[in-house]
């Protein structure tokens, strides 16, 4: 009786005005707002402050030691008139698209073999990771010495097969040079690629196929109307991210020639970390360095708009 | 269409074998389903039918060619898969054509396939769907139009209703045999229900430990199971066994735990004494004044029948009654088989005794 009487005073203690912290408290947005904070200034502090910088710099004539003045797109008109430039936009753009096409090839491959029964499955997946988990600098030594003019294994090999007669000069060559740099960046970004396609494969129900063997496919129909169309989600991530990586790639290119022979493998960060840091042109290496955004935005832009249009993964999936 | 013969067919994976020599003859454009509780390889005969695992010794015949070494696609059969294995990318349409576009078919011969198969099955509106955007029942159907498109000379299903619920389940059930009495295509039917099997087959196989127990039409496995293990897999709820000993003095009867009596027709000769399972169906339980003691345990009525447990000499026991007793549980009752419809079981090897 007397909890009875007692719940309607308690009652109406509680109904109060709700005070601006209790507002804050239940209201969700708030909440959010506070729940996102790390998170923003994290990306705010290590992503949008630099990129921030960087683009501001490339609107000035700063140099190494000395801050610079505000010249609007001057950089950039000298940017415009230089060879050098074009010919890393050039050379960027070459190995970006030679690179990823044949890492995609290679990669797909792998992924499909390494997807069959076969002995030895779990050391062959382990084994294609190897490149991955080199040091980039590392592998990109080992490359050096590979290609090297007196050193190289290759040329020792050829010639003692007997099939040239001095040593090619692998990085002295512009055409040479080039093979090489992309041939060590394929060497590196396949495993990636492999293993992430491979991932997706394993995705893909195993009686989809038995249903497709019952339906008369060929193991080439198989690819081409089940695994392929399933697939192409995932390629379009892993393809993004290649490019993306190879675009910007910088390591492997400055440990194996710095850009050289004659510029024929200087790709755009190098040539921006050349002009920026070694000769000290801030602005300008900061213009060459903006100038990649809109190639890297066109990239995502592709892609976004490739994933958006698979419709058959929309709806609701109640199985 | 087609006969099927499977004839002594084993199966191993690696050392460990799951069938061992199955014999199932099927008859062109009968409907057999095969049934058998979990893991007793109803599944991997299926898809050894289907050319999806090769045959470790024994024949498998479509027709008059044996297909022991002729690829799936060769051998003209469709398969309902248990998760209906449709293209997730392909709408309802190229999911039912694409068998047809494989074959190379021209696009008119393709939609004729499709109309037609869309119109049996009613699913025409939903043709230009993805699998995604399908009820369960609604994908069920189009892994039954794919199969229908194809008009193959066997029909195989693999548990194709078991992830449906129970309403949908009864209304597919029908539908299934209504398309079978349709086109007439021998079907091969898993499932571990027994009340599909019952209800859809022509012949039933009931298999058990990668061996078949027992073939034969569903009222045959019902009314004369040739073992006990059949005898309480098919029917529900299924048959109550009693152990305990014939007794031959002038007439036969059985005399079963705690020197609980029952009737019993005729004895198998000299039988006197020996040790038997007693097999009644809780349907062919009576209300009779001579039968033996019972103490109601739990009443559950659905309606139009009403379920007893009750204990015998101890032991539980179904009876079901289609008239409405008003029990209680506690209530003394008297139950009598019918001494006509009781069945006999060998104690060890659970072989039927009476005929
Ligand atoms: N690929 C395989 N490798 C090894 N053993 C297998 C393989 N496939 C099936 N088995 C075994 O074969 C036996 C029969 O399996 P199967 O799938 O045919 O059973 P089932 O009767 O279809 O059962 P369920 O009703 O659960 O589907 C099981 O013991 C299973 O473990
Ligand atoms: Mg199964």
């Amino acid at each position: 009786m007397a909890d009875i009487a007692l719940t309607p005073a308690k009652a109406k203690a509680e109904i109060r005005e709700a005070t601006a912290w209790d507002q804050v408290k239940h209201n969700r947005n708030w909440l959010g707002f506070w729940f996102m904070m790390p998170a923003m200034a994290f990306l705010i502090f290590f992503l949008a402050y630099p990129l921030g910088l960087g683009i501001w710099l490339s609107f000035t004539d700063t140099k190494i030691g000395r801050v610079g003045q505000f010249i609007a797109l001057e950089n950039y008109e000298w940017l415009w008139d230089d060879a050098i430039f074009w010919l890393s936009v050039f050379n960027t753009l070459l190995y970006t698209f030679v690179a990823s096409a044949i890492k995609f090839g290679i990669g797909l491959y792998l992924a499909l073999l390494l997807n069959e029964h076969m002995p030895f499955k779990a050391i062959l997946r382990a084994a294609v990771l190897i490149p991955f988990i080199v040091p980039t600098v590392l592998s990109a030594l080992a490359f050096w010495w590979i290609f090297d003019s007196q050193f190289s294994i290759i040329s020792w090999s050829l010639r003692h097969l007997g099939l040239i007669d001095h040593n090619i000069n692998f990085l002295g060559d512009p055409t040479w040079a080039r093979i090489c740099v992309i041939f060590a960046n394929i060497w590196r970004g396949v495993p990636f690629v492999a293993i992430t396609l491979l991932a997706g494969l394993q995705t893909v129900s195993p009686s989809l196929y038995e249903a497709a063997t019952l339906d008369g496919a060929t193991r080439w129909q198989m690819f081409r109307h089940i695994t392929y169309p399933l697939l192409t989600p995932i390629i379009a991530v892993v393809m993004t991210f290649s490019v993306l990586f190879t675009f910007t790639d910088f390591q492997l290119i400055w440990a194996m020639t710095r850009g050289g022979p004659v510029n024929a493998t200087h790709l755009m960060a190098t040539l921006s970390y050349q002009r920026a840091i070694i000769a000290g042109q801030l602005g300008e290496g900061a213009a060459i360095s903006s100038a990649m955004i809109p190639f890297l935005l066109a990239a995502i832009m592709v892609s976004w708009f490739g994933l958006q249009r698979r419709k058959w993964q929309q709806g609701e999936n109640n199985d | 269409m087609s006969s099927v013969h499977i004839r002594d067919v084993r199966k191993s994976f690696g050392t460990f074998e799951v069938l061992h020599g199955v014999t199932v003859p099927i008859e062109d454009g009968e409907f057999v389903v095969l049934v058998g509780p979990s893991g007793c390889g109803k599944s991997t005969l299926l898809r050894m039918l289907a050319g999806l695992e090769n045959i470790t010794s024994g024949t498998i015949s479509i027709g008059d060619r044996v297909v022991n070494n002729v690829q799936p696609k060769e051998r003209d059969i469709a398969m309902v898969f248990q998760n209906y294995a449709l293209y997730p990318h392909m709408t309802v349409r190229d999911n039912m054509g694409f068998s047809l576009k494989l074959r190379g078919a021209k696009s008119e011969e393709i939609d004729t396939g499709v109309k037609r198969a869309a119109e049996i099955l009613a699913l025409t509106p939903l043709l230009e769907r993805y699998p995604r955007q399908l009820s369960g029942g609604q994908r069920q159907r189009v892994a039954m139009g794919r199969a229908i498109v194809r008009d193959p000379q066997v029909f195989l299903f693999d548990e194709p209703l078991s992830n449906l619920d129970a309403k949908l389940r009864v209304a597919m059930r029908t539908e299934i045999k209504e398309l079978h009495q349709r086109l007439r295509t021998t079907t091969v039917y898993v499932t571990h229900d027994q009340i599909e099997a019952m209800t859809m087959a022509d012949k039933i196989v009931v298999m058990h430990d990668g061996i078949v127990e027992q073939m034969g039409s569903p009222l045959e496995l019902y009314d004369r199971p040739e073992n006990q293990f059949v005898a309480g897999f098919i029917g529900s709820p299924a048959m109550n066994f009693l152990k305990g000993k014939i007794k031959v003095n002038g007439s036969a009867s059985f005399e079963g735990p705690n020197g609980v009596k029952l009737p019993l027709k005729t004895a198998p000769a000299n039988s006197d004494g020996k040790p038997v399972v007693y097999g009644v169906r809780p349907e062919h339980f009576t209300i009779a004044d001579d039968g033996a003691e019972a103490e109601i345990v739990v009443v559950e009525p659905t309606g139009s029948e009403t379920q007893v447990f009750a204990k015998i000499g101890g032991e539980q026991v179904v009876a079901v009654f289609r008239e409405r007793h008003q029990f209680s549980p506690g209530d003394k009752v008297r139950l009598k088989p019918d001494p006509s419809l009781v069945h006999l079981f060998d104690e060890t090897t659970g072989k039927r005794l009476n005929s």
